[in-house]
């Protein structure tokens, strides 16, 4: 089990105050002012050192990602940073307790991965719903403006540095970067065909770079304690610490900062008190957020929670939120609710994913009553073949994926529906 | 995307001198010439004036606002599902239906909200101080279910917890939001596994440990 002192999050359940004297008492702000005159190579390259990959889902290298920044700053082309606080991938719920209980890490981590890419300014996009959560981020901001850490000569580093918090309003898909992008700008959350690349031309026509909450709230304490220290705890290729997000059909839901690729097993029941009615009574677990596909009780009895081994068993790392499903759990109709999800959050731009979500909604709505057919369930296959990788942004592949893990592992359910029905013909005139 | 339609045009809509300074203070936190990026905040505060929803009247006062096309106003206020452009109760029941939800019962929440207010997802009491909506995931999935009323989240919700949520609502007082079964944020509930060796977890097991004798 990680140690304590290796925790990044040591407010993580807010038993402390989150605000800046206790923040403080806890490391933050220590000494900032000397690591952000260590220069923008020295610090992009700690971070990539250390291996830290972005917490929001996709896993890329974050120093490799602040490098692709522009070396200098042209005038009247300002650089920003911009974090994604837009936290709605079902399951995840991580971003919100770093912004409640320690937001003052996000700020410093702000500052740091500001001066690594040439920026002045960074934006801070929140969830409309996280009202409380953006409240105290806010006091934050406004308590280290007062004490001399943003702002003008921000930590005494000689450079102007401010943070501004922005809340959304209600859409999942401005937590894809351009889309995000489009929203600050005050536009429709649509996604933007890639190239050209935020750090080319971002928000506002800027070079921008769009970071994960967690991914910069980590910063500071790898810049503090080196990149060997993160090194050091993890596996290769997948260091440092994570947030895992527990929910579902274990005794105790919980949030908690472990080491990368701890096994799921443990991770459930050393600190989720273990799955409802014991490890036999698990049916599946979604291992990182409803976009990525579930795996059965076999897979979870000896997988690694990092992004790798979650690959090699064909599903994925993500928001490392777990969702636990035991035995007494209609599976169908659970991605059923997420095909309804993605679905509802379509943002209409891409005919395969507009169009495809609530094709694929209406049939698992039908298979999960049974009413169908076994070819049908190639079709659907098929179909989500033709949405995944067609839409400029990764919703479509989102909502074809937990289909396509279902079909994989599940596929013997869904026949025995349709089975079942066919041979009950009272039912069958019912619907 | 939000599904809704503007309602027809209807009055009048100004910022109180207090909102006035608010939305400049917003504007203010974007570059110059850049102020359409404080489209999403000046809506909100706007519906916030205007009794929880946004009309015609607010729309196009926006618009005028920031100089922005109203189509473009339109656009923005038609694709984010938190403007309600109907007038909604005082106390906007917001129920998580999402898969966590789901498995830890949110079924049980949204009839709790029928039996106790007559009234089903997307319906509004006759005296106007109740909406219900059904939500997608509001990120609070270790506190599964969760409803979200006004601004505040309430969490770890069973139908009692939620009946009494509901009826304290209705008598005019004030419901405690957070978890409702007593645990203090996101920690497991039966006692932290991790963060035993902090200050502030010590004092808090501590108080815990005397609370118990």
């Amino acid at each position: 089990m990680l140690r304590d002192q290796d925790r990044v999050f040591t407010n993580l359940y807010g038993f402390d105050s989150p605000y800046l004297e206790a923040a403080r008492a806890r490391g933050d702000w220590d000494n900032t002012k000397d690591l952000i005159g260590r220069g923008r190579e020295t610090l992009t390259k700690e971070v990539r050192d250390a291996g830290l990959r972005g917490r929001g889902g996709a896993g890329f290298n974050t120093g490799m990602k602040w490098s692709f920044m522009p070396k200098e700053v042209s005038p009247g082309r300002p650089h920003y940073l911009v974090v994604n606080a837009d936290e709605g991938e079902p399951g995840t719920c991580k971003d919100r307790e770093i912004m409640r209980h320690e937001p003052h890490k996000l700020l410093e981590g702000c500052v740091l991965a500001g001066s690594a890419m040439g920026a002045q300014a960074a934006y801070i996009y929140v969830r409309g719903e996280f009202y409380r959560e953006a409240e105290v981020l806010q006091r934050a901001i406004d308590e280290a403006n007062g004490a001399g850490l943003l702002g003008q000569n921000a930590c005494g580093a000689g450079a102007r540095f401010d943070v501004y918090v922005h809340r959304g309003a209600g859409a999942y898909i401005c937590g894809e970067e351009t889309a995000l992008i489009e929203s600050l700008e005050g536009k429709k959350g649509q996604p933007r065909l890639k190239p050209p690349f935020p750090a080319n031309v971002g928000l506002y026509g800027c070079p921008t770079t769009v970071n994960n909450v967690e991914t910069i709230s980590v910063v500071p304490a790898i810049l503090r304690r080196g990149s060997g220290w993160f090194l050091g705890l993890g596996r290769p290729r997948n260091t440092g610490t994570k947030l895992f997000n527990v929910s579902g059909h274990v005794n105790q839901p919980c949030t908690v900062e472990e080491e990368m690729g701890i096994p799921l097993k443990e991770l459930i029941e050393r600190h989720a008190g273990g799955v409802r009615g014991g490890w036999n009574n698990l049916l599946a677990v979604i291992p990182g957020g409803s976009s990525v596909p579930l795996l059965p009780k076999a897979v979870c009895d000896s997988v690694h929670m990092d992004f790798d081994s979650l690959a090699a068993v064909k599903s994925g790392l993500g928001t490392a939120a777990v969702i636990v499903m035991d035995k007494s759990t209609d599976v169908v109709r659970a991605i059923a609710r997420l095909s309804r999800f993605y679905k509802h959050e379509s943002c209409g731009q891409c005919t395969p994913c507009r169009e495809g979500t609530g094709w694929m909604w209406r049939v698992m709505e039908r298979l999960a009553d049974g009413r169908g057919s076994i070819e049908e369930i190639d079709v659907l296959e098929q179909v989500t073949r033709q949405v995944e990788g067609h839409t400029i942004c990764a919703l479509g592949d989102a909502a074809a994926w937990p289909i396509q893990g279902l079909i994989r592992h599940f596929r013997p359910e869904i026949e025995r529906r349709i089975a079942e029905r066919e041979a009950s013909p009272n039912q069958r005139s019912a619907a | 995307m939000s599904a809704a339609t503007p309602a027809p045009a209807d009055g009048t809509f100004c910022f109180t001198p207090e909102n006035e300074g608010t939305a400049r203070a917003i504007i203010a936190k974007y570059p110059p010439r850049r102020q359409a990026s404080a489209v999403l905040p000046l809506l909100d505060l706007a519906q916030r004036q205007n009794g929880g929803w946004l009309s015609q009247a607010a729309l196009d006062y926006v618009a005028q606002y920031l100089q922005m096309p109203p189509i473009r106003v339109y656009e923005v206020a038609t694709f984010y599902t938190m403007f309600n452009l109907k007038p909604v109760g005082r106390h906007h029941v917001q129920v998580c239906t999402n898969l966590p939800c789901w498995l830890r019962g949110s079924d049980a929440i949204v009839a709790t909200c029928r039996k106790h207010l007559g009234i089903g997802p997307g319906e509004t009491t006759a005296d106007g101080e109740f909406t219900v909506s059904e939500v997608e995931c509001a990120g609070a999935c270790v506190n599964a279910p969760m409803v979200q009323i006004g601004d505040d989240y309430y969490e770890d919700l069973t139908a009692d917890s939620m009946a009494s949520i509901l009826e304290t609502l209705k008598a005019g007082g004030t419901p405690k939001p957070g978890s409702q079964s007593g645990r203090h944020s996101c920690e497991p509930a039966g006692g932290v596994t991790s963060l035993t060796s902090t200050p502030a977890v010590q004092r808090f097991l501590e108080k815990k440990a005397e609370g118990n004798r």
